[in-house]
């Protein structure tokens, strides 16, 4: 073999083989955990927040190559967003940023945004004063 | 190297080069191909320029290729010791033949009865010829298999009926390599007089085949499995069989195949099949070494691994080691390993279309979380010692790393999920987990 294929785009294998923000934040101030229903993979996020602001997010993933791509670039995605912003966060922004994604691995981006969603409510749930200030944004997508 | 020289990040993994100037290749992964050995190859050579002619012509062109047709007839006749290589039909690949071998009895026997018996492994080629025909009204019974993948034999018994035209029973299964009770199955089948297909796609060429001996009405393989080219399929059908084609033209292959012989591609399968007679208790036994090696160090390798199918030995084909590693999905497994030069397949939602597991894992009562870190190696007749303790090395730090990356990995050590392979009492299973956390579904 002079040439070696890969299975997704340079982008998605870098993510896949060097993915950033992989781990957890022992004290996160929001944790999300959500598996799909559809394939049986499991992401869970975990952030710290700062004056509304996220200031860092982890991921881990039990899931294939494009779940674990969609993860690293989702976490490195919202790193430095507000909570408002964070909260009308969409998987396609992760499909872009990866530069796409096989139609049947879109579902992975999908996981990946609803796990930053579950970690913004447990966020909201853990502190109630925050909530007030989001409360005119709706919680999931 | 068109594309970049990715870095990976696991330091015994040697430096970011392109992967493919460094690595070692290990193809484990026979179930899908074999290479064209060099003299089947050039038993090919000259049917594709000098002797070019359509075995339907009757001048000296064709007069020659036909001879070569029953020369790879008797080839292919002597691999699984029928006696009349008259009832060796070719056709383009296992899946042809299969489709012939079940659509073709159903509508042969259409007067007779519309039921159908298949054991509930069988390959893709089989469940979905079958799923056709009970859409056009015809029945079938799938027969369960024990979690070993064995089939249960009192089931097969009482799930044929006198409306019964076809048992469909596969040699040996392709996902994990369990050797079905064939002789059992067949004196089942002629004890009721019922007609018995044998799918032998997965052990033609690596275990003694004979027909007569199981009492088989139809036997399908491929060459592409043992070292010969793709586009050499077969089906053997004795007198036991009334069969109808499926494909409608002219009276290739006695009528019962239309279309123009594939004639280079049978020469060579013919080749690669007098080949595999010869090498067959070398193959047996190479490959039964490093299978051995291969699980052995595989498991002490790794925890929570563990083996699907039936142990190394009687049961199971030589060639196959079928993986569930847990706590880890099966594609992550499988592109880690293409990256260090291993080539493996996988059972995984994953890595299908269809983002579902693989439906042999779900006969044999696999738990979801098992099917989904499941993993595929087969072995053949050019791998090696060294190929097998790299193997070993390399997949135990790929499975270290993706077990760092998995929160199942972490919510095991801390006692919120259970092992499934060795439970420790500690924490509720990953089911129930992955059940909970997937409350909402995914779109």
């Amino acid at each position: 073999m002079s040439d070696t294929y890969t299975l997704y785009n340079p982008t998605v294998m870098d993510h896949f083989m060097n993915p950033r923000n992989m781990g957890d934040l022992k004290d996160a101030d929001g944790v999300g955990e959500v598996g799909a229903a559809a394939c049986g993979d499991i992401m869970k996020i975990s952030l710290r927040i700062k004056d509304g602001r996220i200031e860092d997010a982890r991921f881990k993933t039990f899931g294939c190559g494009s779940a674990i791509a969609s993860s690293s670039m989702a976490t490195e995605l919202i790193k430095g967003r507000t909570i408002e912003e964070a909260l009308s966060f969409s998987n396609e922004e992760v499909v872009d940023a990866l530069g796409g994604l096989p139609p049947v691995k879109i579902h992975c981006s999908v996981l990946a945004e609803e796990a930053l969603k579950a970690a913004l409510e447990d966020y909201v749930k853990r502190h109630p004063e925050a909530a007030k200030a989001v409360a005119a944004q709706p919680v999931s997508a | 190297m068109a594309s970049r020289g990715f870095s990976f990040p696991i330091p015994s993994m040697g430096p970011s080069e392109p992967i493919s100037r460094v690595m070692r290749h290990v193809f484990l992964d026979h179930q899908s191909a074999t290479p064209v050995l060099p003299e089947v190859f050039e038993a090919m050579r000259p049917y594709f320029t000098e002797y070019f002619g359509n075995a339907s012509s009757l001048h000296q062109h064709g007069l020659r290729v036909r001879d070569a047709l029953a020369t790879a007839r008797k080839q292919m006749a002597g691999l699984i010791q029928a006696e009349n290589p008259d009832d060796i039909f070719f056709t383009s690949d296992g899946t042809e033949s299969s489709n012939l071998a079940i659509k073709g009895v159903a509508y042969a026997n259409e007067r007779k009865g519309r039921h159908l018996v298949v054991s509930a492994t069988e390959h893709p080629s089989v469940m979905n010829s079958v799923e056709f025909l009970e859409k056009q009204g015809w029945t079938c019974t799938r027969v369960g298999v024990t979690p070993a993948g064995l089939i249960k034999l009192d089931e097969l018994e009482a799930a044929i009926t006198p409306q019964t035209v076809l048992v469909a029973v596969h040699h040996v299964n392709h996902d994990i390599g369990a050797i079905q009770p064939m002789r059992e199955v067949g004196r089942l089948c002629a004890a009721k007089g019922v007609p018995l297909y044998v799918d032998c796609e997965a052990s033609a060429g690596w275990l003694p085949i004979d027909v007569k001996d199981w009492g088989a009405a139809l036997v399908s393989f491929s060459a592409h499995r043992f070292y010969g080219p793709k586009g050499a399929g077969v089906l053997y059908r004795n007198r036991k069989a009334r069969i109808v084609s499926i494909l409608h033209g002219g009276v290739q292959e006695g009528g019962r195949r239309a279309g123009t012989e594939n004639i280079p591609a049978i020469v060579g399968g013919g080749v690669a099949a007098a080949i595999a007679v010869e090498r067959l208790q070398a193959r047996i036994a190479h490959t039964g070494v490093l299978q051995k090696r291969l699980w052995d160090g595989l498991s002490s390798r790794i925890p929570y691994i563990q083996l699907n199918g039936p142990l190394p030995g009687p049961d199971r084909i030589t060639t196959n080691l079928n993986l569930s590693t847990e706590f880890i999905e099966g594609e992550g497994q499988l592109l880690l390993c293409d990256l260090n030069g291993i080539a493996v397949a996988s059972g995984s939602s994953c890595v299908s279309k269809s983002l579902k597991i693989s439906h042999v894992l779900g006969a044999i009562g696999l738990d979801h979380a098992l099917a989904q870190g499941n993993i595929i190696m087969t072995l053949g007749e050019a791998n090696t010692v060294e190929d097998v303790d790299y193997v070993v090395e390399t997949f135990a730090t790929i499975v270290k790393k993706l077990r760092g990356m998995s929160p199942m990995w972490d919510e095991f050590e801390r006692g919120v999920i259970d092992s499934v392979i060795a439970p420790t009492g500690r924490g509720k299973s990953f089911s129930a987990h992955a059940a909970e956390v997937s409350g909402k579904p995914a779109h």
